[in-house]
């Protein structure tokens, strides 16, 4: 624009391109401004990786919880009061001494929301989105997670129906803790599967 | 709507031990449109994921399958699309009122929220 009136900062087209949809959608009724705000709240700051820790320091402290974690795991998130709105079936994968669970989604980024929160940049990206599933370990070695050759590694593909929450296992230890102190070593990364829980000393040098 | 908008623009970005949620407030704008839209029955979340697994199969061809821009790029792009395939908001509509928030923008004073049709 060859004039000189003074701008405000000027919006991206992308932005621009944000706006036309809400304000058509909020014309059209379709939308709730309301609502959206509260949304945007509700992945900001009420839903994340705490959520899941409790799910996991729970399981680790009452075997029948962990039993109904791995028979309906959205029926026991929900105990916990997390649910989903995508209508999508949760499923926990549980780490053992002989298998070792990861969680990617190959299309595009589906990720357990009422657990977890919003995924991570690095889960959407596409080299972990290719890799993981073709050369698991070596991206485990990435993430410093080296596992033995004798453990199987298991990688699973969320979909839009299916999501999955890996139960990594109870670090040594930690007899005796409590399910607050316990959810403390359980970190976002640790549910997706690409690290280990964190040990006592590593929780402590946070 | 004005009101709401500024709120939107002006809206703080948390920041938490894991890094933003959302880097921009287009990001959480076109994110809770979706999900909204979606719970309310206007598509499944299932022909959601496949319209935006698309636009991030062409995005990953195209070496734009990285970082949370690109990622909100894509959703923003699959929004838009998947509302044109049923029949929500056609493309020309979209395209129409896409030029009056750009003319809105280019005529609105520093420090006051853009607006439409005033």
């Amino acid at each position: 624009m060859g004039h000189n009136h003074k701008h405000s900062e000027p919006l991206s087209d992308t932005a621009l391109r944000a706006k036309t949809l809400e304000s058509l959608l909020v014309e059209k009724g379709l939308v709730d401004p309301a609502t959206l705000d509260a949304l945007v709240d509700r992945y900001e700051n009420k839903v994340g990786p705490r959520n899941g820790a409790a799910v996991i320091a729970r399981a680790w402290c009452d075997p029948d919880y962990k039993a109904r974690l791995l028979a309906d795991a959205s029926a026991a998130i929900a105990e916990l009061g997390y649910s989903g709105a995508q209508g999508e079936e949760l499923l926990a994968k549980e780490n053992s001494d002989s298998i070792h669970n990861v969680v990617v989604c190959t299309l595009c980024s589906c990720y357990p929301w009422p657990v977890l929160g919003l995924p991570p940049v690095w889960y959407k990206s596409a080299p972990y989105r290719s890799r993981v599933v073709r050369e698991p370990r070596k991206v485990l070695q990435e993430f410093g997670t080296d596992i033995a050759s004798d453990v199987e590694v298991r990688v699973w593909d969320s979909t839009a129906e299916t999501r999955y929450l890996v139960i990594p296992q109870r670090p040594k230890g930690t007899e005796g803790m409590s399910e607050d102190a316990l959810a403390d070593l359980v970190s976002r990364d640790s549910m997706i599967g690409v690290t280990r829980a964190l040990d006592v000393s590593d929780a402590g040098a946070r | 709507m004005s009101e709401m908008n500024a709120a939107l623009l002006d809206m703080p970005i948390p920041h938490d031990a894991e890094g933003p949620v959302f880097d921009e407030p287009w990001q959480a704008q076109a994110f809770a449109m979706t999900v909204q839209m979606s719970e309310a029955g206007h598509f499944s979340w299932r022909d959601w994921a496949d319209t935006f697994g698309a636009e991030i199969a062409t995005a990953t061809k195209e070496g734009r399958g990285c970082g949370n821009e690109n990622y909100y790029l894509c959703w923003l792009a699959a929004l838009e699309k998947i509302l044109a395939d049923k029949d929500i908001l056609s493309t020309e509509v979209q395209k129409s009122r896409k030029e009056e928030w750009r003319h809105a923008n280019e005529h609105t004073e520093h420090g006051k929220p853009v607006e439409l049709g005033s």
